[in-house]
């Protein structure tokens, strides 16, 4: 037990994107204490590499930087009074909710919270979880962990790149690497179609000659003490490589844009309930965790694509936690399982929590209308989107396109479901109109 | 000359590190030289992390012997020494019939080894023992004392303790050739310079017939490369052994085998492939196929997709196979240590007792040094402290403030230890063998920006020029913005 | 006469928009859904623009670098050469948010600024 303990109504887990939304947004609700902790040196979380333009194009109809987007919520932050604890890292939530932090200034730090918000974010897939074959040299980075050793560290990882991936991060990179006079080989990607943004192939592979190879895959690390180069080869419609179509490309750099992670170490130990599809803590639509004053938000809870959204749905996470620290927040009778159907990935969030009875709070937590965001399994043209209770379709929502790579929504009339007993709704994409 | 030294050891993998921390308990001037950027050799750091039993040697062996010796002696030492160690046992399950008939003939070779502790058990107490070992188990055997170590640390932190006790150790140094004038050894060229030195005890492991070669001892035999592949799996799988599960072995190889390491990670493996070339530590996709159907047979539920890293040792097959440990035939000083192959860590204990041994045979004189000191403490694991001691070490060291590996909670204080210890590290994966950073599901893509610029900082160089590992496996290209005038 | 197939970024769309022109002479532009593309895809065939974002090194211990852009967009044949200037160069804190750093980037009227601030003051101490 640590000798004191600091008492907030709301104490946020991150100080990215998603910690900084829900903290503002505690603050603005009425929240008195609130508190950020966050173990870098400095707010914005992965915002502060991410140095390229595209973010804030909806939330604040501008085209903004990472560090401008983070510089909007943290100017935000300082104005609402909210506290910042840097240079620490949570090392567990305990079983009444105390959180156990450490600093190397002021020690072990415990911080008791009426509700806590969890907003860590994710970690990259790395060479090893997707099995890549060859030697282990030095010169095989994550996207993201490159990313921070050029933006942050000002430590230029390598000269011949390739890069496995076609992911905006991946593709980012690529333009980022050109740019500070590497030679990028070549974007390499597994699927037969761009994992990321058209926008990015134009402005980042495009503009600067860098071929994508679609239906492809890394199947060889060479070098044993620094890269010195890779197999690659096309792959089936199992995604299996055919070796026989292996080539070799020369460079010093293999960058990994595999796939994020949630990065939900505190969450599994804290006891909280996980869905095995998205690898974060199943939620309601008010960002609820299975743990009553814990709730959760941005890429901790589903890997997003876009800042802003991240922003708006961490809203809504930050509002309800100070909602039920101060009492207001009332619980709820009837929960409703989302269900993936056909063509779709995952439904975030997981569970409609209901009153039968329209208690009049509802609405201010947000509740009258519950937005489900959720991915398609293949793209696709004209799609629509179905949501169903019983075969009853309760909300419907055609879209020009869909694709894995960009995340979709449905809103969904919660008194439309008041008192009708249903226990599941199930979500459903199809190509047509 | 650059050094001069009574003993040069080449070779600081276990076998020549554990040599080196015996010799230092007599009055004897002692150099470890080694072409790798750390100590732990090659083998040394990516085996199976088992110290066996012996029941396995081939009997009435000088391996068999000095397996039973060392495992005697490992209790204390990893006491002395603060070495990560449990002796969790194995189990041997047998599925058929064939394989039950098999047991007697491995039942009794324990014996001959003198590992008298060896019992039949029954499937039903297997399965209780070990719930996950596939339910179609007909019975097994139960070897009690086989253990599980940290390979890296048994290594780092014999080598700590000897460089404590007077040790040089000289790393990054390639041994390029051993001078001999009429008959008898006098220097030691490497890449890093010339050591003049009367004693030369080659173990060089993989390379150990090369070194032979270069007195002209190696003629008889040479050495290949038997290569190893492991899995590794997340701590968070929930298929796990608490005991090593091993397959019932075949006259080519033990087989691939199950055990949860030192650190709570499930381990499969290893492979067993013969091969050619000593540089070659690549992982193969159709090898590692095998080793996840041979460990499925054993436990079926193992969770292969949780992998966080695979990996491969290089064991030193001597051909012809066997234990050599002598002095040379022809050259005068120089003694040679070859076919160590599958228990280098289980037998590094024995070996060096038995090294030191046949030097006072040969009439070498050999004066105890009683100031010796025995003891090492490990560097303190924030991780393994409760909130109590958590909160007096960082008050007492504010470096243990700061966590630089989420996923294993390694702090910035334990990894800058690491590097300002005796042989300390100097490459981002010699602080991972140390501290475990890097180790861990994000394999070093959170800490690893971190821990360059700390060894940065503590080695006092430029950061441009810190390695993976070996020479040549520089993290960097450069920086990006260099520092110019201002503005 | 120059055909180009230029791929539209201003949503995600994508409509792969043909024009046809001359130099900076535009004759025909076909596949465009609605007029924003449209007026993308002939700024595209004529003078594309891009908005160029990096980082400059500061003289700050802790945050070596600081991200910059261009203010608007700048013509894409720009880019390297605005990027040999700008690796030249080391500014010192405290900077503004959105201070000029370097007025008329490379002669295209357009300035390069901070994109976050920077405080003066002392280095990191652990």
């Amino acid at each position: 037990m640590l000798e004191k303990t600091y008492d907030y109504d709301v104490a946020v887990i991150g100080a990215g994107p998603a910690g900084l939304a829900a903290a503002i947004a505690a603050r603005k609700q009425g929240a008195g204490r609130v508190i950020i902790i966050e173990r870098d040196r400095v707010p914005g979380g992965i915002l502060n590499q991410c140095i390229h333009a595209g973010f804030g194009l909806s939330y604040f109809k501008e085209e903004l930087t990472g560090p401008e987007y983070a510089g909007r919520f943290i100017e935000q932050a300082k104005e609402e009074s909210v506290e910042l604890l840097l240079d620490s890292m949570v090392l567990n939530i305990e079983e009444e909710g105390t959180i156990v932090c450490s600093n190397p200034k002021r020690g072990m730090i415990a911080i008791h919270a009426g509700a806590v918000v969890l907003a860590m974010g994710c970690r990259e897939r790395t060479r090893f979880n997707i099995r890549i074959p060859g030697s282990r040299p030095a010169g095989v980075y994550t996207a993201g962990a490159a990313q921070r050793l050029i933006n942050r560290q000002n430590e230029m990882v390598g000269k011949r790149i390739v890069i496995l991936g076609s992911g905006d991060i991946g593709m980012i990179m690529a333009r980022r690497m050109t740019l500070e006079g590497a030679k990028v080989e070549a974007v390499v990607e597994i699927m037969d179609y761009l994992a990321g943004l058209t926008r990015n192939k134009v402005q980042c592979l495009d503009d600067f000659g860098i071929p994508l190879l679609l239906g492809h895959t890394v199947t060889r690390i060479i070098g044993e003490r620094r890269v010195e180069g890779v197999y690659i080869a096309k792959v089936d419609e199992s995604r299996r490589p055919d070796l026989s179509t292996e080539q070799f490309i020369v460079c010093d750099t293999l960058l990994l844009s595999v796939g994020l992670m949630p990065e939900n170490e505190l969450t599994r130990s804290a006891g909280i309930q996980m869905s095995e599809v998205t690898n974060g803590p199943r939620v309601n639509q008010y960002m609820q965790t299975s743990r009553a004053n814990i709730f959760a938000c941005g890429n901790v809870v589903h890997v997003n694509d876009l800042a802003d959204n991240v922003s708006a749905e961490s809203e809504l996470a930050g509002r309800n936690a100070a909602r039920y620290a101060l009492g207001k927040f009332c619980p709820k009778s009837r929960e409703i399982s989302c269900i993936a159907g056909s063509n779709i990935r995952y439904v975030c969030p997981q569970l409609l929590s209901v009153n039968d009875i329209d208690n009049g709070n509802s609405a201010e937590e947000g509740g009258e209308k519950a937005r489900l965001y959720l991915r398609v399994m293949k793209p696709g043209a004209q799609t629509v989107i179905t949501a169903c209770c019983n075969g009853q379709v309760v909300a419907k929502k055609n879209v020009r396109r869909v694709s894995p790579g960009e995340m979709e929504h449905i809103d969904i009339q919660i008194k439309a479901l008041r008192g009708t007993g249903v226990k599941e709704i199930k979500i459903e994409a199809e190509e047509g109109e | 000359m650059d050094y001069k030294s009574d003993i040069v050891i080449i070779g600081a993998g276990a076998v020549g590190v554990a040599i080196a921390r015996e010799f230092a308990k007599y009055k004897k001037k002692v150099m470890v030289v080694d072409k790798r950027d750390d100590v732990g050799g090659d083998a040394s750091k990516s085996n199976s992390s088992i110290i066996c039993s012996g029941f396995d040697c081939p009997p009435n062996t000088l391996e068999s012997r000095l397996c039973l010796a060392s495992r005697a002696m490992i209790d204390k030492v990893v006491e002395e020494l603060d070495i990560p160690f449990k002796a969790c046992g194995a189990i041997m399950p047998a599925f058929t019939q064939e394989q039950m008939n098999l047991l007697p003939q491995i039942y009794k070779e324990a014996y001959e080894n003198q590992v008298y502790d060896v019992e039949y058990i029954s499937a039903k107490q297997i399965l209780e023992m070990e719930p996950e070992v596939n339910p179609d188990v007909l019975g097994g055997l139960y070897i009690p004392r086989d253990a599980v170590i940290d390979p890296f640390l048994f290594v780092v932190a014999e080598a700590e303790n000897a460089a404590v006790n007077g040790v040089e150790f000289l790393l990054d140094a390639e041994v390029t050739d051993i001078h001999v004038i009429d008959g008898r050894v006098r220097s030691v060229e490497t890449s890093k310079g010339m050591i003049e030195t009367c004693y030369v005890i080659n173990a060089a492991g993989l390379f150990c017939d090369e070194i032979a070669r270069m007195v002209g001892e190696g003629g008889d035999f040479t050495v290949k490369p038997r290569k190893g592949q492991f899995y590794i799996l997340d701590k968070n799988t929930p298929c796990k052994t608490s005991r090593i599960i091993y397959p019932i072995p075949t006259p080519e190889t033990r087989g691939k085998l199950l055990l949860q390491t030192i650190h709570g990670n499930m381990l499969l493996g290893p492979t067993a492939e013969d091969l050619e070339d000593k540089d070659d530590h690549s992982v193969t996709a159709k090898e590692l196929e095998e080793v996840e159907k041979d460990c499925k047979r054993l436990v079926p539920n193992i969770r292969v997709q949780d992998t966080i890293t695979q990996y491969c040792g290089l064991r030193p097959n001597r051909i012809p196979a066997g234990f050599h440990i002598g002095f040379g035939e022809k050259t005068e000083g120089y003694f040679g240590i070859s076919g160590v192959r599958s228990t280098g860590i289980s037998t590094s204990l024995g070996i060096a007792k038995y090294v030191v041994h046949l030097f006072g045979e040969a009439g070498i004189s050999l004066e105890r040094n009683y100031d010796f000191i025995p003891i090492r403490r490990g560097i303190e694991r924030f991780s393994e402290a409760n909130d109590k001691r958590r909160a007096k070490l960082i008050r007492e060291n504010p470096l243990y403030g700061r966590v630089i590996c989420r996923c294993e909670t390694v702090t910035e204080a334990e990894i800058v230890e690491a590097i300002r210890r005796p042989v300390g590290a100097k490459t981002v994966d010699a602080v991972k063998r140390r501290v475990r950073a890097g180790t861990g599901r994000c394999q070093g893509g959170f800490c690893a920006p971190k821990v360059i610029e700390i060894l940065a900082r503590e080695l006092g160089i430029p950061v441009t020029r810190i390695r993976k590992n070996l020479i040549g496996s520089d993290m960097l290209s450069g920086m990006l913005r260099k520092e110019k005038e201002v503005l | 006469m120059l055909r180009q197939e230029i791929i539209c970024t201003v949503c995600p769309m994508g409509c792969r928009i043909q024009v046809s022109g001359q130099g900076k002479e535009v004759h025909e532009v076909k596949g465009y859904s609605c007029l924003r593309g449209e007026k993308y895809a002939r700024k595209e065939f004529c003078c594309p623009v891009r908005t160029l974002t990096t980082t400059v090194k500061t003289d700050s211990l802790e945050e070596p670098l600081l991200a910059v852009r261009t203010a608007q967009p700048i013509p894409k044949s720009k880019l390297f050469e605005c990027m040999d200037i700008i690796r030249e160069k080391q500014f010192k804190v405290p900077i503004k948010l959105h201070q000029v750093l370097l007025a008329d980037l490379a002669g295209t009227g357009i300035d390069l600024i901070a994109c976050s601030e920077r405080e003066g003051g002392n280095p990191y101490d652990i």
